[in-house]
């Protein structure tokens, strides 16, 4: 009742100008850093001290220093991450699926409790166990090397074992959502369990299966620490492993250096983000926090 | 008549394939199971119990979903099962066992591990069998030394810490040993420069070597002499102490420390059972409870204000530009989100690099605009404030994105009615909105409250838990949350690591995020949602 004096034509205006106005502020904020950093990674000064937004004679020296400086192989750690995420995911994906299956589809004496204590037991933060894991990874290794410390299968193993409970249950509640009289009338046709999971469920698990795919993607890709416990030498290590070594270093010196990688580095899950928005916004409003 | 016979053969036909089938299913578990049996041998023949034990688990329910057929459901999780017990249940059994122990520097080590150490330490006796030395150098300072006890035997030998045979056999012409001297020894070694009394006398490294195989050590004690090293303490497995070899003193198992009545302790200590003493030092210790106190309490108000800022700014948004007449959305949208598309770590390293006080571009701003420079590293609340900014702009997208859905889903008719009876538009935001978003958004505020309870990655990369609080016995820092506390005590170097107290924190802080996951699963009904499908 308040505002009746102004006409609606210039409430309308005068709404739309603090509106762009306050607009203006949050877009400041949200891309400044996006875009200092940009500025950083075409600079030669490479110095954090003098940098400008608008660099005075800007070039792409900063990305060539990635290729050629020894002792920061950027792109192995790059080749490394991408393959870690990748194996994670797909290892990940296809355990979960398969147990989702079971518990969605089967009913046995011990169910409910096996899915409470998967959820419950998701809840310790793996990175409290993180003594542990360096132990069993150690211990393993001792017996079998190609997953001991320092290798990418014994990472990938431990990211795939420790994702395991969340997944599971935006798995099985998506499935559940599938009637179950699909696959019943398919059993009285003489189809297997086998035949009903791989050629009636799977396909129509696509949105969930891309979701999972997508959080699970960016979360190892992004995880440091425990790939930073076990993985020990240089050329094995991650890339997130490897920026955030560098700027625990000499990072203001080499700003614009650490710049170009940082872009490079984010590029794959920018990338994913703006062509899977949609199917990411359906899987957070489910419960997935960003790793 | 005619029609029949088909689907019998095909009967037929598929129950024998399943039969192979079966067969080869068989053959396969006991492939694997013979594998993984070799594995778990292979640890126990190591000493790791515990991870032999959850391999003979994975044995057995591979073996039980595999074979029974009443179990075939387990087929399914089989492999996930065995990949979430190694690397969910057992780490978790594994904190909880060595939140009890003292598990540590100085304690890192098995009893028999540690037992064998300090029966090997040795000394050299005053007394005791003497030898006649001569010693040779290489010219990489490697040494051998030769030997003559007061019978007469002549022996070789080489370095206790060299690859090789411990002796050499004193044969003219052999291994490059030279014509031998009227007292046995030879003249020459290849490759080995003898030395003469006063090139052993200035020898600095020689008196520190020690030659023989390790259970029976030689050390040169003088120019005349070298002797044959003594085990320094004594171990009697009856009364499980050691004894002195000099002086006697009796020293005594105390929780993983062998320690003598004065107080003098052997190293290295081994990992025993503490019982509850790593959850008394806590509350005993003022040292470790009084950062942990700073700790828990900016831990709860880190989460709670991450919580609040991330929510009211991404509801704003939502809330100002949600208008469907509103143009201009899409791209807004597009350009507000761009902080959720980048990883979060590469993002802090960013705003790290921005907040610093002398060069970051924040400061030169504050600096030409206002003239201050706030120290944002080192005071304390200032510090605070900068993780909370960046926070803040990394966690708003996700409430623009999860709030926007929710109040599309607000029925439109109600803030007609509203409209109606008179209602001012903070009016029914708090009486219509706000209660409606909460219901339907209240699971993912607590989750995402968890999360940033645990937002380990922030606090570490941005600024390391610093700055630093003075009166702290371990490495704590006033922006540090539990868990980067607790990680600082496993693995901070320079203070020393305790895995032991580490774990003990760590089962309180599950403890509490344990009660938090079940309010929320209350909230969402999760636990019902299992019952209802049985």
């Amino acid at each position: 009742m308040s505002k009746q004096p102004l006409s609606g034509k210039r409430s309308r205006t005068i709404g739309l100008v603090w509106r762009w106005a306050l607009a203006a502020v949050l877009i400041l904020f949200s891309i400044f850093p996006v875009l200092w950093i940009v500025s950083a990674s075409i600079n030669p000064v490479n110095d954090l001290a003098n940098q400008k937004l608008i660099p005075d004679n800007w070039g792409f020296d900063n990305f060539r220093q990635l290729v050629t400086n020894p002792i920061f192989p950027f792109f192995t750690w790059l080749k490394n991450s991408l393959i870690i995420a990748t194996v994670s995911t797909l290892l990940t994906l296809s355990l979960t699926t398969l147990a989702a299956f079971a518990f969605s589809r089967f009913r046995f004496r011990g169910r409910q409790s096996m899915l409470k204590s998967i959820l419950l037991i998701q809840s310790f933060p793996n990175l409290l166990a993180i003594v542990a894991l360096f132990t069993i990874i150690k211990q393993i290794g001792d017996v079998f090397p190609p997953f001991g410390l320092n290798t990418h299968a014994g990472l990938i193993l431990v990211y795939s074992g420790g994702a395991m409970g969340m997944n599971i249950w935006l798995m099985k509640g998506y499935m559940d959502t599938i009637p179950r009289d699909i696959d019943e009338s398919a059993h009285v046709d003489g189809a297997t369990d086998w035949q009903v999971f791989s050629q009636l469920i799977l396909p129509l698990l696509r949105p969930i299966l891309v979701v999972i795919s997508i959080l699970s993607f960016i979360g190892t890709y992004g995880e440091f620490i425990i790939a930073r416990t076990l993985l020990t030498q240089r050329e094995m290590q991650t890339v997130m492993v490897g920026l955030q070594i560098f700027t625990a270093g000499q990072y203001t010196k080499n700003w614009g250096i650490f710049a170009a990688g940082a872009l490079i580095a984010a590029l794959p899950i920018m990338i994913i983000y703006l062509i899977l928005q949609d199917q990411i916004v359906g899987g957070l409003t489910q419960g997935a926090v960003k790793g | 008549m005619d029609a029949n016979p088909t689907p019998l053969k095909g009967e037929f036909v598929k129950k024998t394939i399943l039969g192979a089938g079966n067969l080869l299913t068989y053959l396969i578990v006991l492939v694997v199971d013979i594998a993984l049996g070799f594995f778990a041998f292979k640890l126990f023949s190591l000493g790791y119990t515990p991870l032999g034990i959850c391999f003979v688990l994975i044995i057995i329910m591979i073996s039980v979903a595999f074979l029974i057929p009443k179990a075939h459901m387990f087929k399914w999780m089989a492999i996930g099962l065995s990949a979430w017990l190694l690397f969910s249940i057992f780490p978790i059994v594994y904190t909880i066992y060595n939140a009890f122990t003292n598990y540590g520097d100085g304690h890192l080590i098995s009893q028999t591990q540690a037992i064998g150490q300090i029966q090997a330490q040795t000394y050299l006796p005053e007394t005791g069998k003497a030898y006649q030395w001569i010693a040779y150098r290489s010219p990489e300072n490697e040494y051998l030394l030769w030997l003559k006890d007061a019978d007469g035997n002549t022996t070789l030998v080489t370095q206790v810490d060299l690859e090789g045979d411990a002796e050499i056999p004193l044969v003219s012409g052999e291994n490059g040993i030279g014509e031998l001297d009227e007292e046995g020894a030879p003249v020459t070694i290849e490759g080995y420069t003898r030395l003469n009394r006063i090139l052993a006398a200035t020898d600095k490294n020689l008196t520190n070597i020690k030659f023989g195989d390790p259970e029976n050590t030689i050390q040169v004690r003088s120019p005349s002499e070298a002797a044959e090293l003594l085990p320094l303490y004594a171990y009697d497995p009856e009364t499980n102490t050691f004894t002195h070899a000099t002086t006697g003193t009796q020293y005594f198992d105390q929780e993983g420390t062998y320690t003598a009545k004065n107080g003098e302790r052997l190293i290295p200590g081994y990992t025993a059972l503490v019982g509850t003493k790593n959850f008394v030092q806590f509350v005993n210790s003022p040292g470790l409870r009084g950062p942990l106190v700073t700790i828990v309490i900016w831990n709860f108000l880190f989460a709670t204000f991450s919580l609040l800022l991330t929510f009211s700014v991404g509801l704003l948004i939502s809330i100002i530009y949600g208008d469907p007449k509103f143009k201009g959305k899409k791209i807004l949208r597009s350009l507000l989100l761009i902080p959720y598309t980048i990883p979060s770590l590469i993002t802090i390293l960013i705003w790290r690099g921005m907040f610093n006080p002398d060069l970051g571009v924040i400061n030169r701003i504050l600096e030409s605009v206002f003239n201050i420079s706030p120290r944002w590293f080192t005071q304390p609340w200032l510090a605070r404030i900068a993780l909370l900014v960046v926070n803040t702009w990394l966690g708003y997208p996700y409430w623009m994105l999860v709030t926007s859905g929710a109040l599309q889903s607000i029925p439109g008719d109600i803030y007609e009615a509203a409209e109606i009876d008179g209602a001012s538009g903070w009016q029914r935001f708090r009486s219509i909105t706000l209660p409606l978003l909460l219901v339907s958004v209240g699971p993912l505020m607590i989750s995402s409250f968890i999360f940033n309870f645990n937002n380990f990655n922030l606090i570490y990369a941005f600024i390391n838990g610093g700055p630093p609080i003075p009166t702290a016995t371990t490495q704590a820092g006033y922006t540090d949350i539990i868990i980067s506390y607790v990680y600082n005590l496993a693995f901070a170097s320079g203070r020393g690591v305790q895995y032991g107290y580490a774990s003990a924190i760590s089962l309180i802080l599950f403890l509490l995020i344990a009660v938090m996951s079940l309010l929320q699963f209350r909230f969402t009904n999760m636990w019902e949602e299992v019952g209802e499908n049985v």
